[in-house]
């Protein structure tokens, strides 16, 4: 693993439009049975302005940024290598249909452990006011065995 | 099992210096305040894989899954972190309240291609802050008895 990638700029994320069935098609697969994720009446009753995205949603953003760091040349990242430790969000407010959504990816740490690498990738979005919504935190741990 | 209950907080009742301040949650540090359990099937993980763009071929084909050391189809971990938190949106009634939510995944979840593979979920009240009324709610999530995340905790505001 490439010690440098901590002090790599990775740029923002052109914008993600969160779609309305595309939520919907989330929240069947998640299992997410609050009216609020599947009736648009039921969301704008609850006082938002469309379908809210199950919390787990801003992975689908995150993900864009993963896939960068994946690229970046270098990067020392198999991706049949890599499997997932740990993952947090941290929310302002959740994700609602309609929204345009931009990521920004940080390395924050890199561990090496024996032969294995352990990297923690913190994800900012914002929404088209530049307001925060959530940060999405992925430890990946790098098997260096095969 | 239960190792991350051993930091529990210490609960806050409404005990005030404003004489008379009402108990505005009713809520107890160990109260369970949601269940549920999840059938998955391979069916649900293609699912997922559709509905999340995750399309690593060991959450669905047996050959890769083998090939690559594993021992069987695995449920994408961000399936089971996605599940593992609805029994907590449907208590809290409003996905707003959710502020934050963690996971480690410390244990695969194989889906059989006949029988397919049960998660059920235990919500539990592990920290309690009345005044600010919020509480940190620690999710048990287990497939045949083993947990298969680890440290899962939701920081919610109370409903």
């Amino acid at each position: 693993m490439n010690p440098d990638l901590i002090d790599h700029e990775f740029e923002k994320t052109s914008p993600y439009l969160v779609g309305r069935e595309k939520v919907r098609e989330f929240s069947r697969a998640v299992f997410a049975s609050n009216p609020v994720h599947l009736s648009v009446e039921a969301a704008r009753n609850a006082g938002y302005p469309d379908l809210v995205a199950p919390p787990t949603f801003a992975i689908v953003v995150q993900q864009l940024t993963l896939d960068q760091l994946f690229t970046v040349e270098d990067a020392g990242i198999e991706l049949t290598h890599v499997v997932h430790g740990s993952q947090q969000f941290g929310y302002s407010r959740p994700i609602v249909a309609g929204d345009e959504l931009t990521a920004q990816l940080r390395v924050t740490s890199i561990k090496t452990l024996g032969g294995n690498a352990m990297v923690t990738a913190e994800t900012a979005v914002h929404d088209v006011d530049g307001e925060h919504v959530v940060t999405a935190t992925s430890t990946l741990v790098v098997r260096g065995d095969a | 099992m239960t190792a991350a209950h051993e930091d529990l907080g210490l609960t806050h009742i409404g005990a005030d210096a404003h004489a008379g301040l009402e108990i505005v949650h009713e809520y107890e540090v160990g109260d369970i305040v949601a269940e549920a359990t999840y059938p998955l099937t391979r069916e649900s993980l293609v699912r997922y894989a559709g509905a999340s763009g995750d399309f690593n071929a060991i959450h669905y084909r047996d050959d890769v899954a083998a090939e690559v050391g594993l021992p069987g189809v695995l449920a994408h971990g961000m399936l089971t972190m996605g599940l593992a938190i609805q029994p907590v949106v449907d208590w809290l009634g409003d996905p707003a309240l959710v502020a934050d939510y963690q996971v480690r995944f410390t244990r695969p979840v194989v889906v059989d291609p006949v029988t397919g593979a049960e998660i059920t979920v235990e919500a539990k009240i592990a920290q309690l802050d009345e005044e600010a009324g919020t509480a940190r709610v620690d999710l048990t999530v287990s497939v045949e008895g083993a947990t298969v995340l680890g440290k899962a905790q939701v920081r919610v505001t109370l409903p």
